[in-house]
């Protein structure tokens, strides 16, 4: 081969290499491209209507009656953090349970058996969920504790059981990372199993576990479908547990098909309000999982 | 058996399922000596070790044949509470581990499991480990910085030190210099001698000269077998057995 030819190889060679770094910016940006789009399309439409009526108004306001020009959001906010909280105490413990379970206790055998179907649980329509909730659970509820059956507390339950093969997945994950010479070193020093798991595998795995529950958080914050089928709907502040409750999403979802001039606003403007308190909740996450990182 | 015996193994094979990893050991340990273990890669130095403490039990399919007595008791008796058994013999490994927390943490780890809780009382507890370990001059000032930031040396001081606060008897150490500098090294070698006076030390190492620097009397095991056992001083200058002599001059291993 002379000199040109190599030349030639070497040019065609580059022009290959930043082709293949053009598109693949191109597609990462198109990813994120999305988000802008959504963030800017949700804004736009979303806060004009809240300025209008005020900021206060429309957060804190306890009357959600579209016909009426009325729409505050505060039941709604109230709503989805309830259901998203009781979907949290009933989802992380019972989810970090079966991860060390089935990281440190089960055989090899049953992990690779219970592990896939565990997973086999985050492809299940939500609207299944809310089937069996309506089905089992609602009825259950309005029998034993009273009530319309219809509550926030069916809605924690079943997000709770929605969000658990996302938590235990990724955190029997992060716990399977940690290097065994941390769990070696902790047993010869005549640590027991458990002693071990408290003291050394969940302090390594920390920034897993937390990643597992914001994951799972969001999921619950979001979902709509099973919400909408149990929570009951009502746009009142719950005032206990069997209290039926509307969730952010739900009055999106419930409203959208009808909604036309500012009750369609005002439903965007919900919209905007989620996705602020799910950029919070993130930060948060973010923000506590990175700062326990810096000082183990 | 004697009172100065700390340790004896008589017949003692490991197997991990079909393979027979040591085989058919008969030693003893001396209460108050550094034994030295000495032999070429994949002769069962560390699985040695490891049925000591019976770490080996973690290894799915392992059995054994024979006996190991640690003060006259006999560990592999079903009776044997292996956890109090793994607290007395405390075990540094070749690579350094701290866990992923504060130089006190670490070494208040043992201490914290025993249920000793009391700011004063850790604190001793803490410092004592240090100062037996060597490290305690060099970090007494940023206990609260994690174990992870220390030097390899330094790391490998305080998973001794690490050890020494849940009082054990014994200290096994598993090659524990194969990855530091002389200067580390040194030191750690240093801590081991003062150490001998309270404990019983088996040190595993792939530094025949290690042996020959600490150990009172050093062990020759080559493909799981024990070859010689002996006064360093003896295996060092005349070994009875040749194999010995040969791994001594480098001419296998």
């Amino acid at each position: 081969m002379d000199g040109t030819a190599k030349k030639r190889v070497g040019n065609k060679l580059e022009r290959n290499d930043r082709l293949v770094r053009l598109a693949l910016l191109v597609i990462a940006f198109s990813a994120v491209s999305v988000l802008v789009v959504i963030t800017v399309f949700i804004v736009g439409q979303g806060t004009p209507i809240m300025f209008r009526y005020g900021l206060k108004s429309f957060l804190a306001g306890t009357s959600w009656y579209p016909s009426e020009k009325l729409f505050g959001l505060w039941p709604m906010i109230v709503g989805s953090l309830f259901v998203t909280a009781g979907a949290l105490v009933i989802g992380v413990p019972f989810g970090l349970s079966c991860a060390i379970v089935l990281t440190e206790f089960a055989s090899k055998r049953v992990r690779g058996i219970i592990k896939p179907i565990i997973e086999l649980l985050a492809g299940i329509p939500s609207v299944v969920y809310g089937f069996m909730g309506v089905i089992i659970l609602v009825p259950f509820i309005r029998k034993t504790f009273g009530g319309p059956g219809l509550s926030v507390l069916a809605a924690s339950i079943i997000l709770g059981i929605m969000i658990l093969p996302t938590i235990i997945s990724i955190s029997v994950d992060s716990l399977q990372a940690v290097p065994p010479s941390y769990r070696e070193g902790s047993i010869a020093l005549g640590a027991t199993r458990w002693q071990t798991v408290k003291m050394v595998l969940f302090p390594a795995a920390r920034s897993g576990i937390i990643a597992s529950i914001i994951l799972g958080m969001g999921r619950a914050v979001g979902e709509t479908m099973a919400t909408i089928m149990i929570a009951g709907n009502a746009a009142e502040v719950p005032h206990s547990l069997l209290a039926p409750v509307r969730t952010l999403t739900s009055n999106v979802a419930l409203e959208m098909s009808y909604a036309t001039g500012e009750h369609r606003e005002a439903l965007f403007a919900t919209g905007v309000v989620l996705f602020v308190i799910i950029m919070v909740l993130n930060t948060i996450a973010n923000a506590t999982s990175a700062k326990r990182r810096k000082q183990p | 058996m004697t009172n100065d015996t700390a340790i004896e193994v008589r017949g003692f094979s490991q197997y991990f399922g079909e393979v027979r990893k040591l085989k058919a050991l008969d030693l003893d340990v001396k209460r108050n000596e550094i034994l030295g273990i000495i032999g070429p890669a994949r002769s069962g130095k560390s699985t040695f070790l490891c049925a000591l403490n019976r770490l080996n039990d973690l290894v799915r399919g392992s059995h054994h044949e024979g006996t190991i007595r640690i003060d006259g008791c006999d560990i592999y008796d079903p009776g044997v509470d292996v956890v109090a058994l793994r607290r007395q013999l405390g075990m540094v490994f070749a690579t350094p581990v701290p866990l992923p927390r504060s130089i006190f943490e670490n070494v208040a780890f043992g201490a914290r499991r025993e249920g000793i809780r009391g700011r004063t009382r850790l604190d001793g507890i803490v410092r004592d480990s240090l100062e037996k370990g060597g490290l305690w001059e060099e970090v007494k000032d940023r206990l609260e910085t994690s174990g992870l930031k220390l030097s390899g040396g330094q790391q490998q001081r305080l998973c001794l030190a690490r050890i020494l606060a849940v009082a054990p008897e014994y200290i096994l150490l598993d090659e524990p210099t194969s990855g530091l500098d002389p200067i580390s090294t040194m030191k750690i070698e240093e801590s081991l001698r003062r150490l001998k006076k309270e404990y019983t030390i088996v040190l595993v190492t792939n530094n025949t000269k290690q042996a020959a620097r600490v150990a009172d009397r050093t062990a020759f095991f080559l493909n799981g077998e024990l070859v010689e056992i002996g006064m360093t001083a003896k295996i060092f200058t005349a070994p009875d057995d040749t194999r010995t002599d040969d791994y001594l001059r480098g001419r296998f291993g």
